[in-house]
């Protein structure tokens, strides 16, 4: 199968460029990732961050034949050769398929992505959540945080410093939509603002590359009528 | 390493609840006139001074440009805030869009009220 990777290494290169490689392969039953690997085995110099290798870490996001996903989901089957191997658009190349992601989860960790609740535990004592509040969280907890909407959304790549993006205001909403939170005002505070939230046009190339099928746009929908009935 | 960037403000629900709104508004206004049109076509200069001699239809022009404006100058605002991210020259387009928003607003009630 035919491949055509981008490599950069900022100490050695001027400029990224795109390597062409060739690799004996049966493309049914094998995941990119496992096609990367065996790349890299040929030519170590080859840069790739993997780790669980089955959809759980969110290491391994990348741009595939133009589109973002994980390689490591992704059978060689589907894609068309030579398969384009880019890193995650918009955010600063580290090498060749590995991005900073440092903007990014520091938009995650502005949506404080945590409970905040001011009563006094008990001992011993679990915080309860009824089935249908625990429902509430189905589509927003299983985020992996891989960064494949949020790189893939113009409104990110036009604002990176100030849009929190829609992995991040998926997560804002995961913790409004949980009955266990208390600061649903502080939070819905810190998200009115026209760049935080209001960067979001619903392109909805968010939804379409998600791996784990996960709806953003839904969410930030969600986070604007709560504040439209906050305020009407 | 992340930049430290001032961001924040606390608004733009409504903005964005005014650009859905004005939406409507010249949705509506839209099939009303297409509809009407249909229903009854004009064909000369006097049929149309008869028609925007109503006072409902001039009312409901100037709502639906008012809605038209408001609509342009939230759209205009975000185009700017997506693409232009030197602050003085935004501020400077902002600025050039509202005079010319406004000078339209202007225009268009003498269009609608001055003398046919
Ligand atoms: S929402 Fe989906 S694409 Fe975005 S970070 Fe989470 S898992 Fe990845
Ligand atoms: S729907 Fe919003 S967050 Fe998702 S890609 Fe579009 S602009 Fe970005
Ligand atoms: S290696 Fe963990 S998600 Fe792909």
């Amino acid at each position: 199968m035919r491949f055509s990777i981008y490599r950069y290494n900022p100490d050695t290169d001027s400029k990224p460029y795109m390597q062409d490689y060739t690799l004996d392969i049966e493309p049914e039953g094998n995941m990119l990732l496992d096609a990367i690997l065996l790349i890299k085995a040929q030519d170590e110099t080859l840069s790739v961050r993997y780790s669980c290798r089955e959809g759980v870490c969110g290491s391994d996001g990348m741009n595939i034949n133009g589109r973002n996903g994980l390689a490591c989901v992704t059978p060689l089957s589907e894609l068309k050769q030579p398969i384009t191997l880019r890193p995650l658009s918009g955010l600063p190349v580290i090498r060749d398929l590995v991005v900073d992601m440092s903007q990014f989860l520091e938009h995650y960790r502005s949506v404080k992505p945590y409970l905040i609740n001011h009563d006094e535990p008990g001992q011993d004592v679990e915080r309860l959540q009824s089935p249908e509040d625990r429902a509430k969280l189905d589509g927003l907890y299983e985020c992996i945080l891989c960064a494949c909407c949020t790189t893939a959304c113009p409104s990110f790549w036009w604002n990176p410093d100030k849009f929190v993006g829609p992995a991040g205001l998926l997560q804002a909403y995961r913790f409004i939509a949980d009955s266990r939170d208390q600061a649903l005002n502080e939070r819905l505070d810190d998200l009115e603002d026209p760049y935080r939230l209001f960067r979001c046009h619903s392109i909805m190339n968010c939804v379409d590359v998600c791996p784990k099928g996960l709806n953003p746009t839904q969410a930030i929908g969600k986070i604007k009528s709560l504040l439209v009935k906050r305020t009407i | 390493m992340v930049s430290r960037v001032p961001s924040g403000d606390r608004y733009g629900i409504k903005d964005w609840l005014v650009q859905r709104l004005t939406a409507v508004v010249m949705a509506v206004y839209t099939l009303f006139m297409t509809g009407y049109l249909l229903w009854q076509p004009v064909s000369n200069f006097a049929g149309w001074q008869e028609l925007f001699h109503s006072l409902p239809v001039r009312l409901f022009s100037l709502i639906f440009l008012l809605s038209l404006f408001l609509h342009a100058w939230l759209g205009m605002r975000d185009i700017f805030m997506d693409y232009v991210h030197a602050t003085l020259i935004r501020l400077g387009l902002y600025a050039l869009v509202i005079l010319a928003l406004v000078a339209y607003a202007a225009w268009a009630v003498r269009i609608l009220w001055g003398p046919a």
